[in-house]
């Protein structure tokens, strides 16, 4: 499996799952535009040399995707530099956890504008070139919690089943265009956004897992790598899974 | 019909459409004459807007279904 000669981005690229999918691209051999939030330009730079390491290309870009006009420079800018885009991976997301009862209009809003609203954003942009090429690779990252729910996540929950939704409309769209669409949905995966787990509840949820972990960023790479390549040519609207067997 | 708005149309139409440019008649229908696709007929209507540079709406985008249509269409907009 290779990905020498293509070229992909990847939106929340500077750390966690993200910053592993730019890395397991670079080093089947593709280019890659590392999104990255305003603030996290070190991050993003730092990637960016590790990924020369390796003996491909990391292209540090900033913009917040949840802004229509900042996702659409990111697909431009990210054509202009690397001369083409074949797989667009929509990993960027955020948290902001409540029970229902408590939470505040913007902890809706802010979650469903970058998790939901940022895939459509960069996924119209980017549509609009690939319909042109005739190919492209679009991979959403859901998870576990929008197939299942989770408590103190409903909005959460709801942008990433909502992804899903996206995904299938998408694949049926674009498909007669040779554009595969996607989706990721991981579990439990240790990265900046489940490290901050209270103890008890990491436990409450090992329980659940078969495979008796959580998971790494690398095993979610490993799959979107799976999935930008010719290998999985004739996959899309699919939502796979990797939580390590996980049973809410 | 001004010729010269129609022979853009023409080029874009074939090139999107890929079909020959002789194919390409003030009357055919973009579907059932060219082939056309919904899918097709967005890209087609974003080619328009890009090259004549106008805005096209959907509802108005509904009323294009020939070649004739658009040039017409495009004529009215750009006086």
């Amino acid at each position: 499996m290779d990905l020498k000669g293509k070229s992909a981005i990847v939106t929340g690229g500077s750390r966690g799952i993200g910053r592993a999918i730019c890395l397991k691209l670079a080093k089947l051999g593709a280019d890659v535009a590392i999104n990255y939030y305003p603030g996290l330009k070190e991050e993003a730079e730092e990637l960016k040399k590790e990924i020369e390491k390796i003996g491909s290309r990391g292209y540090p870009i900033e913009a917040d995707i949840s802004k229509m006009d900042e996702a659409k420079k990111l697909i431009e800018q990210a054509v202009a530099t690397m001369g083409k885009v074949d797989i667009l991976v929509n990993n960027a997301g955020i948290t902001r956890d409540s029970l229902i009862l408590r939470m505040s209009e913007d902890d809706w809003e802010s979650v469903l504008a970058v998790n939901l609203k940022g895939v459509f954003n960069c996924s119209q942009a980017v549509a609009k070139y690939m319909v042109k090429e005739r190919k492209g690779v679009i991979i959403n990252i859901s998870s576990v919690v929008g197939l299942r729910g989770n408590i103190g996540q409903a909005n959460y929950a709801a942008s990433k089943a909502g992804v899903i939704g996206f995904t299938k409309s998408l694949a049926k769209e674009l498909g007669s265009r040779g554009i595969r669409v996607n989706a990721v949905a991981p579990g439990f995966i240790e990265t900046g956004m489940t490290q901050g787990f209270p103890q008890e509840y990491r436990e409450k949820i090992l329980k659940q897992i078969p495979l008796g972990r959580f998971g790494l960023p690398k095993d979610v790479a490993s799959l979107v790598a799976f999935l930008a390549s010719d290998e999985a040519s004739y996959i899309t609207g699919e939502v796979i899974s990797v939580n390590g067997g996980i049973i809410l | 019909m001004d010729e010269r708005i129609f022979e853009k149309v023409k080029k874009i139409v074939s090139t999107q459409l890929s079909v020959a440019e002789d194919e390409v008649k003030k009357d055919s229908s973009f579907v059932d004459d060219l082939g056309a696709d919904s899918l097709d007929l967005v890209e087609l209507i974003m080619a328009l807007e890009e090259e004549f540079a106008i805005q096209i709406s959907d509802e108005e985008a509904q009323g294009i279904r020939t070649v004739g249509e658009a040039v017409d269409f495009i004529e009215q907009k750009m006086v």
